[in-house]
């Protein structure tokens, strides 16, 4: 799996581009996130793609051909910060209420939402830990589930910007 | 400049872009358009079909390097566009196509004649644009032609809506600012250097040439490294005419229908330099098997071609002519040796050729002929056989004089591309070697030729069928010949007669170059319907997904009635002769 962050032109019409060229040349996007950037006229998206180094660089080169595309560039996960935020609505039967409570505990996260039959679960963290999370609520009953997908910076001063 | 309306702006961008030409044909939402045409300089060729207005810019544009222009209205016009922008797109050609659109205030409302044509075209544009505002012409129009034309060329869609072409702006032709658009023309000196001394090292090297040099105009750096370090040079379908075929080092075109040596060269090549070429999977065969103990150098203007496909060694990321001007100066002299004899040897043992028995026409035969009787011509093709016997059988000299749809293999693209390549080469021969199956894909453009005074000469090489596929049927669907026989059907000379066009035939090997003189010697539009056997077959072949050693004559070629092909070779009658 690969992280690929773009600072791409804030225009109606780029996502369309992007994810067609996915589809178009058969690359997968494993997840895919748009928001804006400091500049307004400028987003960022960050894609995960699903392959190997020759698959990889054809995304690149690909993408930066599109002429709303300004930036490319693979993130290394040793080399980045990574971040994703989950929000899980998880059956809680009162007898296991006090178990999800610890498991939402230990991992940091929070309950934000309470009901008699099920509570909803914000995580936040590398895609490794909501996985792990997600996985351990599962014995209990998962109703509803909703993800951003991975957001990922590089550590230390160098910056993507337009 | 003062203010003006949309259509006036657009009219004067085309002006301040060079345009003289455009191709096109009106409807509702383009009337404002069109009366700003009505009083402008520009020579509107109005066409019979939209699709043919693409082709026919298309052609314009390969013959001359300059960009082709058309224009469609909104819907089925511009939809009916959409095959001549994914052929220009494969191929890639610099173009701007210019739609209709319905006002702004209905996009999207699935208003009468709304095609979402930016939407639609995305995998085969470039670019594109949607005006949204009058004041955003002169920029828009500018940077179209800029991202057409730089770069790895394409054609950049511009759709318009109505309002935006009423509204007034005050016109301003701006700087270009792109961000994101830098084309990498400059080469890479050190790569350079490494290129140079792998080719001065290698022992059996081989130049396979693409269309990047046709359109980079390299063809004289071209020929300068090949004679100085006496490296064969094969083309693509799209390079062709880039190294002259009579050279001693020419090996003609390489791939599915290819020739032998040229193929061979590149199976027994311990180096290739490949210039503006994409390894295509009709060049390469089996990949895996492709020039299996070659190092391969690979220079590209854009480096999403490289190692695309396969495997390369010294990338070069850069412009075709100056990487060749580049490696021409830092090579030094090489002689002569014996990686040429060996290749001359097979150019003697396995020339292009074909069988001259029987009593009809042989399309290969045609093909020299005209070469015979006007070797400059520009030759423009359909697809199928009549454009592999094209590319085989006609000696290609020079750049832009071979014009052919390649990657799309758009049947029905030769004709209008052949007038646009008439409008932009006023002063050359055009010829249209045309199949009758795609002749009949824009048939109806003979109006368009006939009433411009479009003197293009049309040579059908009319079998009756649709060759190329029955070929396949022939050879490997035990001659189940399912729907391709077209029974002769219409009378081309009637059909040429009834526009107000020349029509000619020939049916017997006696009247071809009598008919063919006549053709080139007409003035106005001609149609020459040259009928041939269904049987005859594109020889040599590698089969799909074989590798390039294991090119096939096919059963036409019996060594003792063949004749190679040769540029000074035997002319009909002479062939009549032979015989008896
Ligand atoms: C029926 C049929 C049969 C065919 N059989 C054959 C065959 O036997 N042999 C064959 O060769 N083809 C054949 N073709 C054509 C084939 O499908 C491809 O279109 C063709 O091989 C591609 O040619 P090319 O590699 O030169 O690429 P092009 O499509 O011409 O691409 C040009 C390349 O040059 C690059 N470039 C552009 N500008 C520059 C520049 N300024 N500097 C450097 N690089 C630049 C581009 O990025 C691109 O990579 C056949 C087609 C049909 C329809
Ligand atoms: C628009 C389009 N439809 C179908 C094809 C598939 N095709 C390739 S060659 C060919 C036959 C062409 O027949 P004709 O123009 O008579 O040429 P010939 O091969 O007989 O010389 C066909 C149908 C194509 N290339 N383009
Ligand atoms: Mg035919």
């Amino acid at each position: 799996m690969h992280t690929i962050a773009l600072i791409v032109e804030n225009r109606p019409g780029v996502l369309v581009r992007i994810a067609g060229l996915f589809s178009r040349r058969g690359f997968n996007i494993d997840s895919l996130t748009v928001g804006s950037t400091d500049n307004p006229d400028y987003a960022r998206m960050t894609i995960t793609v699903d392959g190997d180094e020759v698959v990889l660089e054809q995304v690149t080169k690909q993408l930066n051909k599109l002429v709303n595309v300004i930036r490319v560039s693979e993130l290394l996960s040793s080399e980045s910060v990574e971040r994703e935020l989950a929000i899980i609505k998880v059956a809680a039967r009162k007898e296991d209420r006090s178990e999800i409570m610890q498991i939402v505990s230990v991992f940091r996260a929070k309950i934000i939402d309470v009901s008699p039959r099920s509570l909803i679960v914000e995580v936040t963290g590398s895609d490794d830990k909501v996985e792990a999370m997600v996985r351990l609520l599962r014995q209990f009953g998962i109703k509803e589930m909703a993800r951003t997908g991975k957001v990922s910076m590089v550590r230390g001063t160098k910056a993507m910007v337009p | 400049m003062g203010k003006m309306t949309g259509a006036q702006a657009i009219l004067e961008s085309l002006k301040l872009e060079g345009v003289e030409t455009i191709f096109g044909l009106p409807g509702g939402v383009l009337l404002p358009l069109y009366d700003a045409i009505y009083e402008s300089d520009i020579r509107h060729i109005l066409v019979r079909h939209e699709q043919a207005a693409a082709h026919a810019a298309d052609g314009y544009a390969r013959a001359t390097g300059r960009v082709g222009v058309c224009l469609a209205t909104s819907g089925p016009g511009a939809t009916n566009l959409v095959t001549g922008i994914a052929t220009a797109y494969m191929d890639s050609v610099p173009m701007v196509a210019m739609t209709g659109q319905v006002p702004t205030s209905l996009i999207g409302k699935d208003a009468f004649q709304e095609a979402d044509i930016t939407g639609i075209t995305i995998p085969v544009t470039k670019h594109s644009y949607l005006v949204k505002d009058a004041k955003d012409i002169p920029r828009i129009f500018r940077e179209a032609f800029y991202i057409a034309r730089t770069g790895r060329p394409g054609p950049v869609l511009i759709d318009l809506p109505r309002d935006v072409t009423v509204d007034e702006l005050e016109f301003d032709y701006p700087e270009i600012h792109l961000p994101g658009y830098n084309p990498n023309l400059k080469v890479h000196s050190l790569q350079i250097k490494r290129a140079a001394a792998a080719l001065m090292e290698a022992e059996r090297p081989v130049i396979y040439v693409g269309g990047g040099v046709k359109y980079s105009d390299g063809h004289r750096e071209l020929l300068q490294l090949a004679e100085r370090i006496k490296a064969p040079v094969t083309t693509t379908l799209m390079g062709i005419g880039c190294f002259p075929e009579d050279h001693p080092l020419s090996l003609g075109m390489l791939g599915m229908h290819g020739t032998k040596y040229a193929n061979y060269a590149i199976q027994e090549a311990d180096l290739i330099l490949a210039v503006g070429a994409r390894f295509d999977d009709r060049v390469t065969g089996k990949v895996a098997s492709f020039a299996p103990q070659a190092k391969i150098i690979h220079v590209d203007v854009d480096p999403a071609e490289i190692g695309k496909n396969v495997r390369v060694d010294i990338p070069v990321v850069g412009d075709a002519k100056s990487a060749l001007a580049e490696l021409a100066k830092a090579v030094g002299e090489k002689p002569w040796g014996t990686w040429y004899e060996k290749v001359a040897g097979w150019k003697g043992n396995y020339p292009l050729c074909y069988s001259t028995e029987g009593e009809t026409i042989k399309p290969q035969c045609v093909l020299e002929t005209i070469c015979r009787l006007c070797p400059d011509a520009v030759i423009v093709t359909e697809v199928g056989q009549n454009q592999m016997w094209a590319a085989q059988f006609f000696t290609h000299k020079d750049p832009r004089h071979f014009i052919s749809s390649g990657g799309l293999g758009t049947m029905g693209y030769g004709f209008p591309a052949a007038i646009g390549a008439k409008l932009g080469c006023p002063e050359k021969e055009v010829f249209d070697i045309a199949g009758d199956g795609s002749f009949q894909m824009n048939i109806q453009e003979l109006a368009t030729a006939v009433v411009n005074d479009v003197a293009v000469k049309v040579i059908i090489l009319n079998n009756g069928v649709l060759g190329m596929v029955r070929q396949w049927q022939d050879l490997f669907y035990e001659k189940r010949f399912s729907n391709t026989t077209l029974y002769r059907v219409p009378d081309f000379v009637k059909v040429a007669e009834a526009y107000g066009a020349l029509g000619l035939r020939a049916t017997k090997p006696s009247e071809l170059e009598g008919v063919l003189l006549e053709a080139i010697e007409s003035e106005v539009m001609t149609v020459v319907d040259v009928v041939i056997s269904p049987d005859e077959k594109v020889s040599p072949m590698v089969p799909a997904g074989a590798s390039l050693s294991e090119i096939l004559e096919l059963e036409s070629a019996d060594p003792a009635a063949q004749t190679p092909r040769s540029y000074a070779g035997p002319s009909a009658s002479e062939i009549l002769e032979l015989e008896g």
